[in-house]
């Protein structure tokens, strides 16, 4: 009975730290959306959004509303059934990586400690990166099933580049394990307490990283699949309604959660020096994580508003000859290092 | 409960397999295959080898299915293209691997002995464990995969480079 009980109280945590999560994803989407215009805005010195609400604060709503109530439009020839779960299955993946981040260490507020962590998995990293793999499939069954010729491009180019840049994405974060000795995300946000962080070690492995997750995440300069002076609006062109909505937040999604990982595999996680995690019935280390994420958003937004798109050759030409390499050459010296100063 | 979810996945894994086989438009063949792939690393994970499961999603699900699904797209390979054979082909090609599998079947069956997972130590699937193994108990196999995948690397790029003089 003890155990069922136990048992009950687990699922009851997790189950509430799983919505709580999914919520603050879906927050961060919809205002990351918000401060990418006001980050543009800012930028061309414009206002950008300033109508609903105050400061223009209730736009993604009005986006939200928008979204729904547009006409749900699908082409003749597309493919009925993979053409309406390609969103889906785009969402459900950029939502399914948020579980293996450990978003603190322990909620001391309750009775029992809460572990802020949905699933300690010993694998933690290439959970994160299996999911990150499996995103193209929404782009490439969306453009595909569409049935226009602008959509396959996109579709097209959006599987290459991924595919590309998940090579060099993988050999960065192997350099990571190595350094740190573990798969599971909670044990190298442990490790880097205080101002330990793995950026000191990791200069170049970070750089590599950052720039393969901008490509993953379809990020301006890389955003070649929805190039829209070349392919009209690339591998969502037919797609209408709600439907897009869930495309483009998704790759809101997306960013936050690359930024996540950044954040816990490079700078620290929750760490940060002279503040305890544990602060605040443990909430400090949530704020502080959520700081640097936040940081990170905006220097994808920065980027996205200040460098001009790349060339689809010259993307290629990035991502096999210069990324990869490196991040070999990233790699050996890692494993050099490790071996003169920890054995 | 473990037993629910084998039989759950196994049912899921060869309906979807089937599927794979006789959907007409190769496409969907291989979105079905993905969702066998799925299925079977559910089994993995229920054999406590999270790894294993973990790479096959990543190496078959997430780059080789893509590829797959890349050169179909390409190609714009769909249902009308698909070669059509007659009946008595299909026929003939059903009996013959049929035989196969009986004979396949039939030949493992006494020869293999199939241990339960229970027996086995919890931490066997573990990644400290599996490259524990892969480099002491059988790290030469392991080092001729590795030089394996390389010959097949090069040879990829030569293909890929046919035009140039060699």
């Amino acid at each position: 009975m003890l155990i069922l009980l136990f048992d009950t109280a687990l699922i009851l945590e997790k189950s509430i730290l799983v919505i709580v999560l999914f919520l603050i994803t879906l927050g961060v989407a919809a205002y990351s959306t918000y401060g990418e215009r006001k980050v543009a805005a800012f930028i061309q010195d414009r206002l950008g959004p300033n109508r609903a609400g105050p400061f223009g604060l209730l736009q993604p709503l009005a986006d939200g509303v928008k979204f729904f109530t547009k006409e749900d439009f699908m082409p003749n020839a597309a493919e009925r059934w993979l053409y309406i779960l390609a969103p889906g299955a785009f969402m459900f993946v950029a939502c399914m990586t948020s579980a293996v981040i450990p978003w603190g260490t322990q909620l001391t507020i309750f009775p029992r400690p809460v572990d802020l962590q949905v699933a300690d998995i010993n694998i933690g990293i290439l959970y994160v990166m299996g999911f990150t793999s499996l995103g193209v499939y929404g782009i490439m069954i969306g453009g595909w099933s569409s049935n226009n010729k602008y959509s396959l491009y996109g579709a097209i180019r959006a599987s290459s580049q991924m595919i590309s840049y998940e090579l060099a994405m993988g050999l960065s974060i192997i350099a990571v394990v190595m350094l740190t000795g573990t798969l599971s995300l909670k044990e190298i946000a442990a490790q880097q307490t205080g101002f330990n962080w793995n950026i000191w070690y990791q200069p170049l492995g970070f750089l590599l990283f950052f720039i393969c997750s901008l490509a993953e995440c379809n990020r301006a300069p890389f955003d070649m699949a929805e190039c829209e002076t070349e392919l009209v609006g690339g591998y969502h062109t037919e797609y209408s309604s709600m439907k897009l909505g869930f495309y483009l937040f998704a790759e809101y999604i997306n960013m936050f959660i690359s930024c996540t990982i950044i954040a816990t595999l490079y700078f620290g996680g929750y760490n940060f020096p002279g503040v305890d995690p544990g602060w605040l019935g443990g909430f400090m280390g949530p704020i502080v994580l959520f700081a640097k994420i936040f940081f990170f958003i905006f220097v994808f937004m920065w980027i996205r508003w200040t460098i001009p798109r790349f060339r689809y050759d010259q993307l290629m030409h990035l991502g096999w000859k210069s990324l990869i390499p490196l991040a070999i050459l990233n790699m050996l010296l890692t494993g050099a290092g490790v071996l003169l100063f920890e054995n | 409960m473990t037993l629910y979810l084998f039989l759950t996945l196994a049912v899921v894994s060869v309906i979807t397999a089937l599927l794979m086989v006789f959907s007409k438009s190769p496409v969907r063949s291989v979105l079905y295959l993905i969702l066998t792939f799925f299925a079977i690393a559910g089994q993995y994970i229920l054999l406590n080898a999270q790894f294993l499961a973990v790479v096959h999603i990543i190496v078959y699900a997430g780059a080789i299915m893509v590829l797959f699904l890349f050169v179909l797209m390409m190609l714009n390979l769909n249902s009308d293209t698909e070669p059509q054979k007659s009946t008595v082909w299909k026929l003939t090609a059903g009996i013959a691997s049929g035989l196969l599998l009986v004979t396949l079947v039939g030949a493992l069956r006494g020869s293999i002995q199939i241990s339960t997972p229970a027996e086995a130590n919890g931490r066997v699937g573990l990644v400290e464990n599996l490259g524990r193994v892969l480099f002491t108990d059988f790290v030469v196999p392991f080092e001729i995969a590795g030089i394996l995948f390389l010959a097949a690397m090069v040879g990829a790029v030569l293909v890929g480079k046919r035009d140039l003089q060699v």
